[in-house]
């Protein structure tokens, strides 16, 4: 089974990327975008039962995809 | 030139990364202007070799896939440097190796993307701070002058971290003017509070995103104020 992880900066960490892509568009016309936000998108492929691969899927996000210092993730099976 | 006598000759071991580019500066600066022979240690080994003090060079460590310093953080090296540092080690962290220090939450904090999106690479000024390790003691109200090359060396921390770093006096260098004034316009990257450097509560563990190694001889850029941080490094266990 699948599960995709997606990480993306805490909202009070100032995302670079987001505002580069959010400035432009504004620049091309879209007036009422009001941000943009980049995030990571992960899939991850597990063999065994479900609630083994849940939990694997969080353990790895909580140590390794994400950085509880900058980034938050959240996690979904597909 | 410093010079160490055979007796104080401290062994310094450099932890090489797939990716690491500035190992070889370093290995030149200890060796020219300390006379010191640096043993290489390559990621893949389990164990450290029996050392005084570890230097985690500059580069991008394993393409700096997920984030910078991360893959490198979990790589079997690392394991026994964390141990080492338990144990009261010595450890310097050059650019990817403040990443990777932050990283393996040796040190507090994160280095995320440059606010300008840009990599910059140019000479910078830092202003030594008051603090409590022998880096501080050392360098305090100093200004340096030494390069930058970087694309994620954006230091960020909560306020709550930033809080504790403060009153603990570990930061050790701020981005500054060639005043030694601290201010928005000398900040690079925009790094949290212009921090360019910081170092553990017990002084043994120091990571900065600018290059000392690369400060070594006037002939090559007009600084050679990276001695003084490598002469802190060396007496921060000496």
């Amino acid at each position: 089974m699948k599960f995709e992880i997606i990480v993306q900066l805490k909202r009070e960490v100032l995302d670079p990327e987001g505002r580069a892509i959010h400035e432009t568009l504004g620049r091309l016309g879209f007036r009422a975008l009001k941000g943009v936000v980049v995030s990571k998108r992960y899939e991850l492929e597990f063999s065994g039962s479900e609630a083994e691969g849940q939990e694997a899927a969080k353990k790895i996000a909580d140590e390794y995809l994400a950085n509880p210092v900058s980034e938050t993730f959240e996690i979904r099976k597909i | 030139m410093t010079q160490f006598t055979n007796i104080g000759k401290p062994n310094v071991g450099l932890i090489q990364f797939p990716g690491s580019n500035c190992d070889a500066d370093c290995v030149d600066t200890l060796k020219r202007h300390f006379g010191l022979d640096t043993t290489l240690v390559w990621h893949t080994e389990k164990s450290l070799p029996k050392v005084d003090a570890v230097i985690l060079p500059g580069g991008f460590s394993y393409g700096d896939y997920l984030r910078s310093g991360a893959l490198a953080s979990h790589s079997p090296v690392m394991a026994s440097v964390k141990e080492f540092v338990k144990k009261g080690g010595p450890v310097i962290g050059i650019c990817n190796g403040f990443q990777i220090l932050t990283e393996s939450h040796l040190l507090p904090g994160a280095l995320l993307r440059n606010a300008s999106r840009e990599f910059i690479c140019k000479y910078v000024h830092l202003q030594g701070q008051t603090g409590t390790s022998v880096y501080s003691s050392m360098l305090c109200g100093k200004t340096l002058s030494m390069p930058i090359a970087h694309g994620e060396g954006r230091y960020y921390i909560d306020p709550e971290g930033l809080k504790k770093l403060n009153d603990k006096g570990q930061v050790v260098f701020r981005y500054a003017a060639a005043d030694g004034s601290v201010s928005d316009a000398s900040n690079p990257n925009g790094a949290t509070e212009h921090i360019a450097g910081i170092a553990s509560e017990n002084g043994r563990v120091f990571g900065m995103m600018p290059h000392p190694e690369r400060a070594t001889d006037v002939v090559m850029g007009g600084s050679n104020d990276g001695l003084q941080v490598w002469k802190a490094f060396f007496a921060s266990f000496l």
